[in-house]
C-alpha cells in the first residue's frame, strides 16, 4: 500500500466522517437555535399532487428504512448477534436482500421524485437549486448502495462476510473516537464510494431542507388536539 | 366555568354588495408576496357557486372538520395516527388549481409592442413559473354575479335537498354574497391537526395563529380547516392564515377587512365564552341543533356571577365593558338575527351573518305577492332566496331560527316604516316576530345606521401587564422572508434563501419620458 494512498484513505474515511459528523450535529443545532423560519419540510405538493401518493411513500419508506437498517447493522455491538444466533453470513443475507428491497423502493420513489421535479413546469420553477442538489446526491448514493449488493452477493457465494465485519467494525471505531481507517482501505473501491457520497450526506444535511427529519413529530401522539397560548407572566424568576 | 374572551365577527349578508373592498385591502396588507399569490386570507363569494377553493363546502371530498365517531370528537380526515402515516402526502389536499393558478399580464407589452395594424395585447402570465398561460380557466372569484354555467355552480353544497333544477330558471334564479374569513374558531380542526403544534389559540382574544418558527410544513391544517382557509406559502414552505389583523386589534382598531367595507356590513366584538364546555358542545349529537348549542356556549356579560368569573380568569375590566357592549352579542343572542358558517363543521366558528332579505320588489309592487299587515313589507315566505338554503349555509339546515331572523328583520323594516311614513308607530310586526320596540330601534341604529362606534367595539390588549420585557417585542413584524423578526443577523446566511425573485413582466416597460 503506497504511503500516498494510505494517507488519503486516513483522510476520508478516519478525519473526514468526524468534519461531517460534527458540521451535522453542530451545523442543524444552529440552524435549529437561529434560522427556524427556513426549517421546513418544504412541500411541493399543493403546486401537483398527482402521483404524490405513490412516489413520496415509496421514498421516504425506503429512506427511513435503510437508514435504520444501516444504523442497527453497523453499529449494533457484536454481542446482540450472538445473542439471538445470527451468525454474520447470516446478517449479511439480510442486509443484501432487506437493504436491496428497500433501496429498490426507495429508488423507484426516488426517481419519480426527481423526474417530477425537473418536468413539471411549476415544481421545476419553484426547486431551490438545493432541492435538486440533494435529491440527486441522494440517489447516487443509494445507486452506489445498491451497487455494493452484487459485491457482496459475490462475497456471500464465497461464503465469506469479511468486508461486511470490517465496514461494521469501522463504523463502530468512528462512534467510538479511535477510529480504523485502514479497515476500509482493503474493501472494493465501491463500499468507498458509497461511503463517500454517504458520510457527505450528513455534511450536506444541515444546509438543505434534510432537516425536516429532525422534526418527525412523534410528540403529536400524545399531545392534546387544542392548544391555547396564553401571555400571562407565569413566574417571576 | 372557565371564562375566555373570544374576538368575534359579525357580517351583514344582507347589506354585503359584493365590491370586494374588503379582499383587496386584505390582500394588500398581507398576501402581495411570493408564494401567497393565490391566497385570500379575505374572499367574497358569489351563492350558489363552488366558491374558492373549489367545493370548499363539500367535506366527503375534502374531510375537513369534526365528525362524531360513537359519540366522540375526531377530525373527520383521521386521528392522530393517520396523520403520521399520511405525513408523505397529504390525501385531502387541495391542489393550487381548485384556488387557481395565480396570473399576471405581460403589461409592458402595451408599451414596447412595435407599431402593428392590430393592438398589442398584454397576455397572462402565470406568477408560479413565469410562463404564459394560454387561456385562464379559474380565478379567485370566477363566479361573479353568478357567472358561468348553472350546471357547474350548482354543484353548490348547499343546493343539497332543494329541488335545484328550477333555480337554474332566469326567473327563479338568486344570488347573495358570502364574504369569507378564518373564522377563529372555539374548536379550530387546524389547531387540532398540526403534528407540530405551530398552530395555536391565543388565549386573550381567541385568535389563531400558526407560528412561523414552529411549522414545518405538514400541511394538515389546511385539509383539516372545513373552510380551507389555512393556506400553503409554497416560497417559504410554511403555512399561512388570516390573522385577525392582530396587530391592528391588539391597539384597538377593526381588522382591515372590516374598517375598509364600504358598506358597513362588518362588526367587531368581544364574545365571553365558556370554555369548559367547547368538547361537550361540539359533541352534540344531532348536527342541526349545533347552532343552539353553540349560543348555550356564551355567557351573559351583565350576569355578576359571570362578570366575577372573568375577573378571576383575569379578564380586564375594559374587556368586560366591551362584551356588554358587544354587537355581536346583540346580534347572535339577544336578536338572534346573525348564526355561525356551517355549525355542522363543529369547530365552533366565530365569524357569524345575518341571512339576508331577498324581496322581489317588483313583484311586490305589482301586487303578485302576499304582503304583511302594513300592505307594503314582504313576508319571510316570499323571498327570492329559498330559507332552506340560508339554513344550509347557516343552521345545518334548520329553516325555524333563519324565519324568525328573516321575519324580525323585516318587521324592524315595516316598524320603521310605519314611523317614518305613516307617521304612528305600528308595532304589530314587531309583536309578531317577538321583539320590543326599543330592540326594533337600536336594530335598526346597528344595522341601518351602522356607526363606527357600534360596530366595533374592541378592547386594547393588556401587553403591559402580560410582558415582563414590553419592549422585547418592539421592531417585530410578520410575514417576512427570513428571521427579521429574531435578534439574527439575516442578510448573509449559509442557509436556503428566497427561491426565486417575485415574479416581473417578461418586457419591463420603459420609463415614461423614454417612450
Amino acid at each position: 500500500m503506497s504511503q500516498d494512498f494510505s494517507s488519503w484513505n486516513t483522510l476520508i474515511f478516519g478525519i473526514y466522517p468526524y468534519l461531517c459528523l460534527s458540521v451535522f450535529v453542530l451545523g442543524s443545532w444552529i440552524r435549529f437555535d437561529r434560522e427556524q423560519y427556513g426549517w421546513t419540510s418544504a412541500s411541493s405538493q399543493l403546486l401537483s399532487t398527482a402521483g404524490m401518493r405513490l412516489s413520496s411513500n415509496l421514498f421516504h419508506i425506503g429512506v427511513i428504512g435503510i437508514f435504520f437498517g444501516h444504523l442497527v447493522g453497523l453499529l449494533a455491538p457484536f454481542a446482540v448477534w450472538d445473542a439471538i444466533s445470527l451468525s454474520s453470513l447470516g446478517k449479511q443475507n439480510i442486509a443484501m436482500y432487506g437493504g436491496g428491497f428497500l433501496g429498490i423502493l426507495c429508488l423507484i420513489g426516488g426517481v419519480m421524485l426527481l423526474w417530477r421535479r425537473l418536468t413539471n413546469a411549476r415544481v421545476r420553477a419553484t426547486s431551490r437549486k438545493s432541492d435538486i442538489f440533494i435529491l440527486l446526491w441522494v440517489l447516487v448514493t443509494l445507486l452506489f448502495g445498491l451497487a455494493t449488493t452484487f459485491t457482496t452477493a459475490h462475497h456471500a457465494a464465497q461464503g465469506s462476510a469479511d468486508t461486511m465485519m470490517s465496514l461494521a467494525q469501522w463504523a463502530k471505531s468512528i462512534v467510538l473516537f479511535s477510529p480504523q481507517p485502514e479497515l476500509v482501505a482493503r474493501t472494493e473501491l465501491v463500499f468507498r464510494i458509497h461511503l463517500f457520497f454517504g458520510l457527505t450526506l450528513f455534511l450536506l444535511f444541515p444546509f438543505t431542507r434534510l432537516v425536516h427529519i429532525w422534526s418527525l413529530p412523534l410528540g403529536y401522539l400524545g399531545r392534546a388536539y387544542q392548544i391555547v397560548r396564553t401571555k400571562r407572566q407565569v413566574s417571576v424568576r | 366555568m372557565k371564562v375566555r374572551a373570544q374576538f368575534a365577527f359579525v357580517f351583514n349578508m344582507d347589506k354585503c354588495i359584493g365590491c370586494h373592498t374588503c379582499s383587496v385591502t386584505c390582500k394588500n396588507t398581507w398576501t402581495n408576496r411570493k408564494g401567497v399569490e393565490y391566497v385570500w386570507f379575505n374572499n367574497v363569494e358569489s351563492k350558489p357557486g363552488v366558491g374558492y377553493p373549489k367545493q370548499w363546502e363539500n367535506q366527503e371530498k375534502w374531510k375537513g372538520g369534526w365528525t362524531l365517531n360513537g359519540g366522540k370528537l375526531e377530525l373527520k380526515s383521521g386521528g392522530r395516527m393517520s396523520k403520521l402515516l399520511n405525513i408523505f402526502a397529504n390525501p385531502d389536499l387541495p391542489q393550487i388549481d381548485d384556488y387557481y393558478e395565480p396570473f399576471t399580464y405581460n403589461y409592458a407589452r402595451l408599451q414596447n409592442a412595435p407599431l402593428s395594424e392590430a393592438a398589442p395585447t398584454a397576455r397572462p402570465l402565470s406568477m408560479i413559473t413565469g410562463d404564459p398561460i394560454e387561456k385562464i380557466t379559474w380565478g379567485p372569484n370566477w363566479e361573479d354575479d353568478l357567472a358561468g354555467e348553472f350546471s357547474k355552480r350548482s354543484a353548490d353544497k348547499n343546493l343539497d335537498n332543494i329541488q335545484k333544477e328550477m333555480l337554474g330558471q332566469f326567473e327563479n334564479t338568486f344570488n347573495l354574497y358570502l364574504p369569507r374569513i378564518c373564522n377563529h374558531c372555539l374548536n379550530p380542526a387546524c389547531v387540532a391537526a398540526c403534528p407540530s403544534g405551530s398552530l395555536y389559540k391565543r388565549e386573550e382574544d381567541g385568535i389563531v395563529l400558526v407560528d412561523q418558527d414552529k411549522c414545518r410544513g405538514w400541511r394538515f391544517c389546511m385539509s383539516a380547516c372545513p373552510y380551507k382557509k389555512v393556506f400553503y406559502n409554497w416560497e417559504s414552505g410554511k403555512a399561512e392564515k388570516c390573522i385577525a389583523c392582530y396587530p391592528r386589534v391588539e391597539s384597538g382598531m377593526p381588522t382591515v377587512c372590516s374598517e375598509s367595507c364600504v358598506g358597513r356590513i362588518r362588526y367587531n366584538g368581544i364574545m365571553l365564552y365558556d370554555a369548559d364546555r367547547i368538547e361537550e358542545l361540539a359533541s352534540t349529537g344531532n348536527e342541526q341543533d349545533l347552532y343552539e348549542a353553540q349560543c348555550n356556549i356564551f355567557l351573559d356579560p351583565n350576569d355578576p356571577e359571570v362578570i366575577a368569573a372573568a375577573r378571576a380568569e383575569g379578564i380586564n375590566e375594559d374587556w368586560i365593558i366591551a362584551a356588554q357592549n358587544s354587537p355581536i352579542y346583540k346580534m347572535a343572542i339577544e336578536w338572534k338575527i346573525a348564526f355561525p358558517l356551517h355549525p355542522e363543521f363543529r369547530t365552533l366558528p366565530m365569524v357569524w351573518y345575518v341571512p339576508s332579505l331577498s324581496p322581489v320588489q317588483s313583484q311586490i309592487d305589482q301586487g303578485n305577492l302576499p304582503v304583511g299587515p302594513d300592505g307594503a313589507i314582504p313576508l319571510a315566505s316570499a323571498m327570492r332566496t329559498p330559507t332552506k338554503y340560508l339554513a344550509n349555509l347557516l343552521t345545518a339546515g334548520k329553516e325555524a331560527p333563519i324565519i324568525s331572523a328573516l321575519n324580525r328583520m323585516i318587521a324592524m323594516r315595516s316598524y320603521q316604516r310605519s314611523v317614518h311614513v305613516e307617521g304612528i308607530a305600528d308595532t304589530r310586526a314587531l309583536e309578531a316576530a317577538g321583539i320590543t320596540e326599543d330592540q326594533a330601534k337600536e336594530m335598526y341604529r346597528y344595522l341601518a345606521i351602522a356607526n363606527y362606534e357600534d360596530r366595533f367595539v374592541i378592547p386594547t390588549s393588556h401587553a403591559e401587564e402580560r410582558m415582563e420585557d414590553a419592549y422585547g417585542f418592539q421592531g417585530q413584524n410578520g410575514f417576512t422572508f427570513g428571521n427579521d423578526s429574531s435578534a439574527g443577523i439575516s442578510k448573509i446566511s449559509l442557509f436556503p434563501r428566497r427561491r426565486q425573485e417575485t415574479l416581473e413582466p417578461a418586457d419591463l416597460a420603459p420609463p415614461a419620458d423614454k417612450s
